[in-house]
């Protein structure tokens, strides 16, 4: 990482502040008075959002005029924590990375929530639905901008708050508020990670901020740095789904589709993808612990590939797709090429968040149908909705000169360059050839075909506020490969050079025919069974592989498992531990308490109100006084005499 | 044959012990105040030994008062407990109990 | 000599009437016998030359005090008293257990330096000149014949009204006091504000067994409260 500096004075740096708050503002503004408002809280929310973009645009062109390798800046807001040891401040740290970063979440969240304006109209929650959007995009905008892993982490866990508020949006149903709570808990096992690898970092470096960690990655103890980063990983496979924290991801499908967009394709799943790439110089001294993650990446997506193939839910299956493309981009920040795991994840951004759209879009059309089966020939019907998805669809299958082909390659021939990385290259190959099967199968399924809907459903296009936003993220699917494939060695790699470490193999998207080639037979292969398969099909036929074919259709009995090993003995141990609070804890204090009420009672038993008994106790005690004293003085006077 | 000072002393103990055995055991009220009057008599009459013993007239003088005092405590007491079987009808003791829990 | 034999008389009859006292079931039966218990202390306090208390005895106790009990008694008619434990069964038992502890241990603790033989004191008044035998702290006894030397009313009437002149004063106003005090708690009540229970309470009510508020007891306590604070 490049040194850090102040910035200049009068520059919009200064004024990055204002990139997470004022949607922080505007959603705290709607959650209050968002009733009274109705339907002006969209152009609020709107507009809050659209400033985010303009001043990241601001800030993003005044990096620009930056020199280069002085382009990273501490901006300094508020004094936070000074706890002895531990200082860590609300600094905002403004450096290339960031500012893609910036630039994806704000620009791609105007326009989702521009959708939302006509997918959820007519919801009865409609303001709360912008406020909570609002705020998810300023706890995101604070993960990203976060100079401290402190800061980083509220943002961290604020977008996991966000994500289950949203999933859970329309909570009156119970598997809805199940599947929100699901995401919570799965996102919150990874966070204990993140937590300890924020101690340990913290014991080894004595500080939180990524200006004072990362120069000093280099000089940490082998075990430590290996530890600090497995821990960190551990994090990032709940925030961003991949094996074993994966789970809930599918599930989140629960929430409206411009959730599903905005956080399960282009934004909060890919936070753990920047953790690491933030943490670039810690996981380059861990090479091995690069392999891990890589492996993870690798099998992940081979796992959700294989589920996606056989899911009847039209966003279901972009939803494990979401996951196998993540897999993707740990592969590539494994293998040491953050750039290139950066690259996909800006371009998943863009056709992903098309893709989750359209698939709204044709959700909105047939009135909320999500089985494939009973969809077909929306072509004719939808014609703007089929050539957006068809150019979303043809990104993520790699097919050149569409932005998926560019990264995927990048992500592939990186891996094919690293000593020892050949398996997962070889995975990634499979996995990309069943990239392309099952989004063919699902544009097939829903677009091409004979009309599987019933009778009375009149499917039409969607109104402009939501194809008009299908439209520009084509634009954006279609061309966004030119971010990184100039003649000159990527625009986004020198972009990014001074704030992730290079890859060491050497990347040349152009050169390296044979692998190229491999993927686009790989590709074209997938491409052609589905449409072979699926193209004029009725209805659904009985799987050729009935053994695979039910392993897949259950994901592989991946919850079940949880659910015995985790979820039930939990269970179990919480039950106890009610019984314990109650009995033992309760009893505990009841008995203290009914201990008392007994003593009492039995001490009551004194005052008989009979004047005599009361006269006898008196003599006793005078009996003993009487005693005592002439005890005292018998004992007196034998001792002196 | 001579009586030794004690044991006038031993008498006034063992009617101190009877008049107070009897305030516990009796249940009249009256017969409860006479056993008191007994207690008082038998203090009396350790003070007068004391004051033999002592060859002083201090002893005698307090007995004298404590029965000035006995006097009117009976005077007022009585009283009292014409008061109560008044109310109450009864002079047992065990009947006053208003204060039992 | 006959010192010995009056106490000997006496000592027992002061004794067996208390203890009597203890078991008659007659009220005025004991009354009685604790006016025999007063005559016989009288006598003692004539023995041992306090010849002025021994009157008085006579006379207040025996005369106006036990009097006063007795027209109590026969006013009010309480003579009997009811049989049994009453509500506490084991009183007795313990009482007499605890008395004889009491009195064994005033008997050693008041008495006991006193009972030897040298103990007795002097009956004769000293020759002229000789002087009295001081008592020791612990045995001896000195005898009041120098004292009562010109009489023991005399004497005390001397220290009466010089040395105790001051507790003499004020033991007069406490009987004003109390005579006055007598009649106003022992006036007939007119007015039945005046009364502080409930005249349907007067009667007792029926003795349960066992410990436990009397039925109607407790709601009679209320209605206390509740009459006082009537305006």
């Amino acid at each position: 990482m490049e040194h850090a500096l102040t910035p200049p004075a009068g520059s919009v740096i200064q004024l990055a502040w204002l990139i997470p708050v004022i949607p922080a503002l505007s959603a705290g503004f709607l959650l209050l008075a968002g009733k009274r408002l109705g339907k002006i809280a969209a152009p609020v929310a709107i507009a809050a959002i659209g400033a985010s973009f303009a001043v990241s645009l601001l800030v993003f062109g005044a990096l620009r005029a930056e020199p280069e390798h002085e382009r990273t800046f501490v901006v300094h807001l508020a004094q936070w924590l000074d706890i002895g040891p531990l200082q860590v401040d609300w600094n905002l740290l403004v450096d290339p990375l960031a500012s893609v970063m910036l630039l994806l979440v704000t620009g791609v969240g105007t326009l989702i929530h521009v959708y939302s304006v006509g997918y959820m109209h007519g919801d009865e929650r409609y303001p709360r639905f912008f406020a909570y959007l609002n705020l998810f995009a300023a706890s995101m905008l604070i993960l990203v901008l976060g100079e401290s892993m402190l800061t980083l982490f509220v943002g961290w866990e604020l977008v996991g708050l966000c994500s289950y508020l949203l999933i859970g949006f329309w909570f009156e149903r119970r598997d809805y508020a199940g599947a929100a709570k699901k995401a919570f808990v799965t996102n919150r096992v990874g966070d204990v990670g993140f937590m300890l690898a924020m101690f340990l970092a913290f014991s080894a470096v004595g500080s939180l901020s990524f200006t004072q960690v990362l120069p000093a990655a280099e000089g940490l103890a082998a075990g430590t740095a290996v530890a600090i980063a497995l821990l960190l990983f551990v994090g990032a496979t709940g925030k961003s789904a991949q094996i074993p924290l994966y789970v809930w991801l599918p599930d989140a499908m629960a929430g409206p589709t411009p959730v599903s967009a905005l956080i399960h394709a282009a934004t909060m799943v890919t936070a753990g993808v920047y953790l690491v790439a933030r943490m670039s110089p810690l996981f380059s001294a861990v090479p091995d612990v690069g392999m891990v993650v890589a492996w993870v990446g690798a099998l992940t997506a081979l796992l959700a590939a294989l589920i996606a193939c056989v899911q009847r839910d039209l966003k279901k299956i972009l939803a494990y797709s979401t996951v196998s493309q993540l897999g993707y981009m740990f592969i590539a920040v494994g293998v040491g090429a953050y750039t290139a795991g950066v690259f996909h994840l800006l371009t998943h951004g863009f056709f992903k968040a098309l893709l989750f759209l359209a698939a709204g879009s044709v959700m909105h059309a047939l009135h909320d149908e999500t089985d494939v089966w009973r969809m077909g020939g929306l072509r004719k019907h939808m014609p703007v909705t089929f050539a957006t998805s068809l150019i979303g669809w043809l990104a993520i299958a790699g097919i050149p000169p569409l932005s998926g082909y560019f990264s995927k390659e990048e992500i592939l021939a990186a891996a094919s360059e690293t000593p020892g990385a050949m398996p997962v290259y070889v995975i990634g190959l499979v996995v990309a050839g069943l990239t392309a099967f099952y989004m063919t199968r699902w544009f097939v399924l829903i677009f091409l075909g004979p009309e599987r809907f019933g009778h009375n459903i009149h499917p039409h296009e969607s109104p402009w506020s939501m194809s008009g936003v299908l439209a520009v993220l084509a634009v954006l699917a279609a061309g966004g490969g030119l971010l990184n494939t100039s003649a000159e060695g990527g625009w986004l790699h020198h972009w990014l050079e001074g704030s992730v470490v290079a890859f060491h193999g050497e990347v040349h998207p152009l050169g390296h025919t044979a692998l190229i080639a491999l993927a686009m037979v790989a590709a074209v292969a997938g491409i052609a069974a589905a449409v072979a398969l699926y193209r004029r099909v009725d209805a659904q036929g009985a799987p050729r592989f009935p053994g695979w074919h039910r392993l897949a259709t259950n994901k592989f009995y991946v919850d079940e498992l949880y659910q015995l090993v985790l979820v039930t003995p939990g269970r179990m141990l919480s039950d106890a531990l009610s019984v314990f609070d109650r009995r033992g804890i309760d009893g505990a204090v009841n008995g203290i308490a009914r201990g008392t009420a007994g003593l009492a009672t039995l001490g009551r038993r004194t005052q008989t109100g009979y004047v005599r008994s009361y006269a006898l106790a008196t003599l006793l005690g005078a009996l003993l006084i009487a005693g005592l004293f002439y005890a005292g003085s018998w004992a007196a006077s034998a001792w002196i005499g | 044959m001579k009586v030794p000072a004690g044991h006038y002393l031993i008498l006034a103990a063992a009617l101190f012990t009877t008049g107070l055995v009897g305030v516990l055991v009796r249940r009249n009220l009256i017969v409860m105040f006479m056993c008191v009057e007994l207690m008082l008599n038998s203090v009396n009459l350790t003070l007068v030994a004391f004051s033999r013993i002592h060859g002083g007239l201090d002893g005698q003088i307090m007995s004298f008062f404590v029965m000035v005092v006995a006097a009117a405590e009976v005077t007022v007491g009585l009283a009292l407990i014409i008061n109560l079987f008044r109310l109450r009808a009864s002079v047992d003791a065990d009947d006053v109990h208003s204060l039992r829990s | 000599m006959a010192e010995f034999v009056v106490f000997w008389i006496m000592a027992p009859l002061a004794l067996g009437a208390a203890i009597s006292m203890l078991f008659m079931r007659n009220a005025v039966h004991a009354a009685l016998l604790l006016v025999v218990n007063f005559f016989a202390i009288a006598v003692l306090y004539a023995v041992l030359e306090a010849q002025f208390l021994a009157v008085i005895q006579i006379i207040v106790y025996a005369g106006a005090i036990m009097v006063l009990f007795l027209f109590v008694l026969m006013l009010l008619g309480i003579n009997r008293e009811e049989a049994g434990g009453g509500a506490l069964p084991r009183q007795a038992p313990v009482a007499i257990a605890l008395g004889v502890a009491l009195f064994a241990v005033l008997a050693a603790g008041v008495a006991s330096p006193f009972l030897s033989a040298e103990d007795a004191c002097p009956t004769e008044t000293p020759a002229e000149g000789q002087p009295v035998a001081a008592p020791q702290s612990d045995g001896g006894c000195a005898g009041l014949a120098a004292v009562n030397e010109e009489g023991n009313v005399r004497a005390v009437g001397l220290q009466l009204f010089t040395r105790y002149v001051w507790p003499f004063e004020v033991v007069s106003a406490l009987l004003i006091v109390a005579a006055v005090g007598a009649m106003v708690i022992g006036r007939k009540h007119e007015a039945p504000e005046d009364l502080v229970d409930q005249p349907a309470n007067a009667m007792p009510e029926p003795r349960r067994d066992g410990p436990g508020p009397a039925p109607g007891e407790s709601h009679g306590d209320r209605a206390d409260t509740e009459r006082i604070t009537k305006p």
